[in-house]
């Protein structure tokens, strides 16, 4: 290994949010410029208290935002491997290792069970600090055992979606990917059982011409960035400039192409309210009792 | 790139079209002309072995001006077609279409991917990239498939959906995403096969085949070498190196599992005799048809999933 590379690669990660770095500091947000104690960013689910900008998350502290309490873990045992023998500036397995390394995962997606505010559910989440959360075949594997182990345990599956698209060095094989988690996902289709997608920022490529966007009920993060094919790519075609916020979640709601865009300190309520209606479970008593004496209150008081 | 020494795909021909005439007279005259014959076949086979193209040298005859389009093998190998417009939503994509007709005599649901002709009907076509619309209207088009039960041949070609902005506002993805699922749920069986370029998702969109063909001289993979370059190296023009590492030719996705069956091209690629071309791609694909054609519903429905949920490659600790 070059000494740069060793070097780099434990070199503090300026990210504020990188999963690496104890949130006991001060950082500056990337978009309003505003400096945030990092430990209230994480507190407000990593969505800057000042300009709402949703920072991107790793897979882990993404489980911790979204789930009550630690998954039950299942993803880590498939690895992945360099069917083709891939290499360009460097080799597949070189990079494979580094972004080990970075993230402490075998590849870029984390499945398990865990509940969200008491509602039993399967995760699966991708992680875009493990080589922008590419999806080759690990990713489409893990995938379609959540499918279908949720489908046997008669859970509903939320998918956090977080990716480039496809991966390159595993060229056809990735792209199977796309058709093998489709399938998997009949799995709940055939039982009656929901499947929710949540798009993060960014979400684009095979992904989205996949098992993100085939999802019951799609959710979209303020301003994600979501589409096949990428701005560079699409203004290279046309050769014009494109509109203002253009392929970002409020223009995909605009256009009929997500169900709704959720703020991610939000998003644990609503997911379980949603979730609760379509497995026909009831409300939680503590909030029913809370609904209730609101309801009072309000006939007292005209 | 090419070795000096390399015979040419003209060279071979040239060979080949002598034993055909030779044959020719000795099965006309009735003389034995193995004595000359026979060190002339030696030869061609000794010639075919030294051609091996690279897989840059592939993508390209992928793409060489006269190379057989869906239309073309459809007039060849199909009576009756019958093309069907629309996605009853919003247009009429002229880069996917479709419709029934007589596949060598048997009634099937066609689903082509159509790159045009000449250069108005290329523009017409967007060169073979669809918009969403084409997506959709495949999806009626296996409804109608699952409703008639006609089997779905599928013919691959283009170098991806179209990255436009309208696509994206219409839900490029999206439409990928549901005809995938749409062809996997089809309870008739499906052949696909790539015939040119079989590029990323927008090829795979109709490729969830019971059995996926591909033509000696096609490419499938999940990014153009183009594309692969210019993320790699920021230079397009590194497409040739990119194709190598992606691994995209017949030969490269036999060994991964990924198509089950070559289909052989005239020596030099199918622009050089369409019809041979056409005969050997109409025989695969009726030969599949017809081994399939003993099975069930719940097996097309099934088979097709098992063959799907096994690709990929990975390690299990």
């Amino acid at each position: 290994m070059a000494l740069d590379k060793f070097f780099r690669r434990r070199r503090p990660q300026v990210n504020p949010v990188a999963e690496t770095e104890t949130p006991d500091l001060w950082g500056k947000c990337p978009q309003c410029k505003e400096n945030v104690y990092l430990r209230d960013l994480a507190a407000g689910a990593y969505v800057c208290p000042s300009c709402g900008l949703h920072h991107r998350l790793g897979a882990s502290r993404r489980a911790e935002v979204l789930c009550d309490s630690p998954l039950e873990q299942w993803s880590g045992r498939v690895h992945p491997v360099d069917a083709l023998k891939f290499h360009d500036t460097e080799s597949y397995p070189e990079r494979l290792k580094r972004a080990q390394l970075k993230t402490g995962r075998p590849d870029a997606i984390l499945t398990g069970r865990g509940s969200i505010e008491g509602v039993d559910v399967v995760v699966a989440i991708m992680d875009f600090e493990f080589s922008g959360g590419s999806m080759g075949s690990v990713v489409g594997e893990e995938i379609a055992r959540a499918a279908e182990r949720a489908a046997q345990m008669g859970l509903p599956l939320v998918l956090v979606a977080a990716s480039g698209g496809a991966r390159m060095q595993e060229s056809a094989l990735s792209l199977m990917q796309m058709a093998k988690t489709t399938i998997a996902l009949e799995a709940l289709s055939a039982r009656g059982l929901p499947y929710i997608s949540v798009l993060t920022d960014p979400t684009t490529g095979g992904v989205t011409a996949s098992f993100a966007t085939i999802a019951d009920v799609i959710v979209a993060e303020p301003g994600a960035l979501i589409g096949f094919a990428g701005p560079r790519v699409i203004q290279q075609t046309i050769r014009q400039s494109l509109p203002e916020g253009f392929q970002r979640a409020e223009f995909l709601l605009e256009h009929g192409m997500v169900d709704m865009i959720v703020d991610r300190r939000q998003q644990r309520s609503d997911l379980a309210k949603l979730l609760r209606l379509l497995m026909h479970q009831p409300v939680p008593v503590a909030q029913a009792q809370a609904a209730s004496s609101q309801a009072a209150s309000t006939q007292v008081a005209p | 790139m090419s070795s000096p020494t390399r015979p040419t795909a003209e060279t071979l021909r040239t060979l080949e079209a002598h034993i055909r005439d030779l044959e020719g007279t000795a099965l006309s005259s009735g003389q034995n002309l193995d004595a000359a014959l026979s060190p002339l076949r030696e030869q061609l086979e000794r010639l075919r072995g030294q051609v091996s193209l690279s897989r840059w040298e592939r993508v390209q005859l992928a793409r060489i001006a006269g190379r057989p389009t869906a239309l073309e093998y459809v007039e060849r190998l199909t009576s009756e077609f019958v093309e069907l417009h629309g996605d009853r939503t919003f247009g009429d994509d002229q880069a996917l279409i479709g419709g029934p007709a007589r596949w060598q005599g048997r009634p099937v649901m066609l689903l082509l991917q159509q790159k045009g002709r000449d250069t108005k009907d290329k523009i017409r076509r967007r060169f073979g990239s669809s918009n969403p619309e084409g997506y959709r209207k495949a999806i009626r088009l296996m409804d109608l498939a699952d409703k008639f039960r006609l089997p779905v041949v599928a013919l691959i070609d283009t170098q991806g959906a179209y990255p436009g902005l309208e696509a994206e506002e219409r839900g490029q993805g999206w439409a990928i995403a549901q005809s995938i699922q749409r062809m996997s749920r089809l309870r008739v069986p499906t052949v696909c096969a790539v015939i040119g370029e079989g590029g990323s998702g927008g090829a795979l969109a109709i490729g969830i085949g019971n059995r996926v063909l591909i033509m000696e001289n096609a490419w499938y993979s999940v990014i153009s070498p183009e594309g692969a370059a210019s993320i790699i190296w920021k230079d397009s023009a590194k497409a040739p190196e990119a194709a190598e590492a992606l691994k995209l030719t017949a030969p490269d996705l036999l060994e991964m599992g990924i198509v089950e069956e070559i289909i052989p091209e005239p020596t030099g690629g199918a622009h050089l005799d369409i019809d041979a071309a056409a005969a050997a791609l109409g025989e695969a694909v009726s030969r599949h048809l017809d081994e399939l054609g003993t099975q069930s519903p719940d097996e097309w429905l099934s088979g097709r999933a098992a063959r799907f949920r096994k690709l990929g490659a990975f390690t299990e600790s």
